[in-house]
């Protein structure tokens, strides 16, 4: 892969609580190239919105704490940015569809007043313009996202709105800033199942036409499938396993995601993980070592130890697990034991 | 439209809100012991005397006709002699009241910014020292009683720093403005006299700034933490999320969604405000209906006490129904619910 568009290197999320801290995000790395969609999956929990809000720096600190790491955007580390370079990144270089629609949209301002600044500090020119032409981009944009009489939505309330609208007006705030990433927060999950295909299906073909790159997030694989060229897997604050698309469904190799394939015909939104025993550790306390060695069937003493690197399987398949570490000491050990 | 709408619906409901309250203040009053006429008139008084006070106040008739008449004056603008001023208790009602307003109105302007202000600052500064500092003063300002300030101020601005006059309306000597509205400020801003505004305004510092303080603390303390609260909901990552400028979303977006709450409470205190103004006028020696109202209560003057009374019901109402609107103007929530139901 040439320059990724994002790269993020080694992020320590942790929250200041009451009772002390939560180690959430242990480490991640994370890699999005320049056209490219990505899948993220993960149950309930293992910290891929918490991944994504340290990405636009949107976490509220206080509590959220960011020890270490690197998140990179177009070659320029963004926890180290000031805040007008940061105002560049947000909107327009990365913009975010938020899980619930309802909770991401201000409930006291017109959908017509929340949609002007976005627009207007969407880029320099758009600076200048006057409420009327920002009114009609807003216009533009309600329609892309397939809302009927969009000048009544832009004076309506988000109360006034049904759910789904509510989603597509997100949707369409969020392309509204033309990103170059395009980070979406499992679209359409709080609504019923044929209004959430809607949604995604819209939401592929405006990605498709704009060479958006994106970030989707899921708990439901099918869509991954159809939608991601490549997939992480997420699990406890790590990412456990990262593939080509074709590639992960046909060989899943950490334990995790080996459960994960078969929770999937049960399609039970909420527990993906319905293949493995056992819950997402404390994150007060998270276990010592690979954080999934409280419920791994091929659990071995260095697990309890160390944590998995990435190691390198084949073209671009990596996965964090040590069954998977072909190293020259690991071998011997291997041969020990035998 | 539906701002009308509201306001008469409001302002029907208000109708039997005060005939209620009228009925309440009239069997009230006439349920204390005592021969209200005897009372008023002394011990001393001829026996001839107290039974025609007797005879004007219909007090041998049965309660409900003594309600009628009493009803049908209080309409036309008659609430009766005071039995101590010895005057027409609208006309005393005329001269104090307007002391009152104009230092409770000036309070809860003090309120409003200083409230809303500190609790902004110290949301802003949420955990650091000028927080800390904001929050050790509005817990202070919750705690102590609005006369035990009011004797502070006094003593230390009004007495031993001599910054502030700590006594009256107006410095002696001021010329009065001329009665217009019966603020003395307005007044002599609208006639020219500058320098009695100022002494005026000085004059208010002292008391409204005593009265504002609990309130004002209150305030401040429901601004930060509902601003704080906010401050970690999706909405304002989602405006950051998308490049809205800090100082939006922080700003207007975070303040409107944020005021609601606040201003709520601010109607509740501003209308008890009025009432607890009686030990901050005594203290000043300001001449307000609350220490006009006291004083009738101390003497059984009855016709001052209906007055008084009533007063403070019609501006509850009147306070309520701003308040209401506004909770309406900052939030479509209940501004839409309410159209629904008209
Ligand atoms: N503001 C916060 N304060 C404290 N803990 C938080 C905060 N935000 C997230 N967390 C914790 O971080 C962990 C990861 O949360 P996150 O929302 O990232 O999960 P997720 O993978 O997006 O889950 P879901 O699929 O349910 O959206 C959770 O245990 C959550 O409790
Ligand atoms: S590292 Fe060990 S515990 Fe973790 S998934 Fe692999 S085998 Fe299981
Ligand atoms: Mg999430």
């Amino acid at each position: 892969m040439t320059e990724p568009l994002l790269d993020i290197k080694d992020l320590y999320v942790q929250f200041e609580v009451y009772g002390g801290r939560l180690e959430v995000l242990d480490g991640v790395n994370f890699r999005v190239g320049t056209g490219e969609k990505i899948g993220l999956v993960g149950e309930t929990g293992c910290g891929k919105t918490t991944t994504m809000k340290a990405i636009l720096r949107i976490l509220p600190e206080p509590p959220a704490v960011i020890p270490r790491g690197e998140i990179t955007f177009k070659g320029r580390d963004v926890l180290k940015m000031n805040s007008a370079e940061l105002s560049k990144v947000r909107g327009r270089g990365i913009s975010m569809i938020f899980q619930d629609p309802t909770a991401a949209l201000n409930p006291v301002f017109t959908i017509g007043q929340q949609f002007e600044p976005v627009i207007r500090y969407s880029s320099p020119q758009n600076r200048r313009l006057s409420r009327r032409e920002i009114r009609e981009k807003a216009i533009v944009s309600l329609q892309e996202v397939a809302l009927a009489d969009p000048e009544r939505l832009l004076d309506s309330y988000p109360l006034q709105l049904s759910g789904g609208m509510r989603q597509r007006v997100c949707i369409g705030m969020a392309l509204a800033t033309h990103p170059e990433l395009l980070i979406a927060d499992e679209p359409g999950t709080s609504l019923d199942v044929t209004i959430q295909d809607q949604v995604l299906r819209l939401l592929r073909e405006l990605v498709e036409e704009k060479h958006t790159s994106v970030i989707l997030i899921t708990h439901t694989l099918g869509v991954v499938r159809e939608t991601a060229d490549r997939v992480y897997v997420m699990y406890a604050g790590n990412m456990v396993e990262v593939a080509p698309t074709p590639k992960l469904f046909a060989n899943p190799l950490h334990p995790y995601t080996q459960g994960l394939m078969q929770a999937v015909p049960k399609l039970t939104g909420g527990g993906v993980a319905h293949g493995i025993p056992g819950r997402i550790p404390d994150y007060l306390s998270p276990p010592s070592g690979c954080r999934f060695h409280t419920r791994c069937p091929h659990v071995m003493d260095i697990c309890r130890r160390e944590k998995p690197p990435f190691f390198s399987v084949d073209g671009g398949h990596q996965v964090a697990c040590f069954l998977y570490d072909k190293s020259p000491e690991a071998r011997r050990d291997e041969a020990v034991a035998a | 439209m539906r701002l009308l709408g509201f306001l008469a619906r409001r302002g029907f409901q208000s109708v039997f809100v005060l005939l209620g309250l009228s009925i309440l203040i009239f069997i009230i009053a006439r349920v204390l012991p005592g021969d209200r006429a005897r009372t008023a008139l002394g011990a001393r008084a001829p026996q001839w005397v107290v039974d025609r006070l007797r005879e004007d106040l219909h007090l041998a008739q049965p309660l409900v006709a003594q309600y009628g008449y009493w009803l049908g004056d209080a309409l036309q603008g008659d609430l009766g002699i005071s039995l101590v001023t010895r005057r027409a208790v609208t006309d005393d009602i005329r001269d104090f009241l307007p002391a009152s307003l104009e230092l409770v109105l000036f309070s809860g302007l003090i309120t409003a910014v200083g409230g809303i202000g500190l609790g902004i600052l110290s949301a802003r500064h949420k955990d650091t020292w000028v927080d800390n500092i904001i929050r050790v003063f509005s817990y202070m300002g919750v705690v102590i009683p609005s006369f035990v300030a009011a004797i502070l101020l006094l003593l230390l601005f009004g007495l031993i720093l001599d910054w502030f006059p700590s006594i009256g309306r107006l410095s002696e000597g001021v010329p009065r403005p001329p009665k217009i509205t019966g603020f003395y400020t307005v007044d002599s801003l609208l006639a020219g006299q500058f320098a009695t505004t100022w002494d005026a305004l000085k004059h208010l510092v002292l008391p409204a700034v005593a009265l504002a303080l609990g309130s004002l603390s209150q305030e401040a303390r429901i601004t930060r933490s509902t601003m704080s609260d906010n401050l970690s909901k999706d909405y304002i990552a989602a405006g950051r999320a998308l490049g809205v400028p800090e100082r939006l979303v922080t700003g207007r977006f975070l303040l409107k969604a944020s005021l609601i709450p606040t201003v709520s409470i601010f109607g509740l205190d501003f209308a008890a405000t009025l009432s607890n103004a009686f030990l901050v006028e005594l203290i000043f020696v300001w001449p307000g209906i609350s220490r006009y109202g006291v004083n009738a209560m101390l003497r059984k003057d009855l016709n001052a006490i209906s007055a008084v009374i009533l007063i403070l019901g019609i501006t509850f109402i009147i306070v309520n129904i701003l308040v209401d609107l506004g909770v309406g103007a900052l939030d479509p929530r209940i501004r839409l619910r309410g159209a629904r139901s008209d």
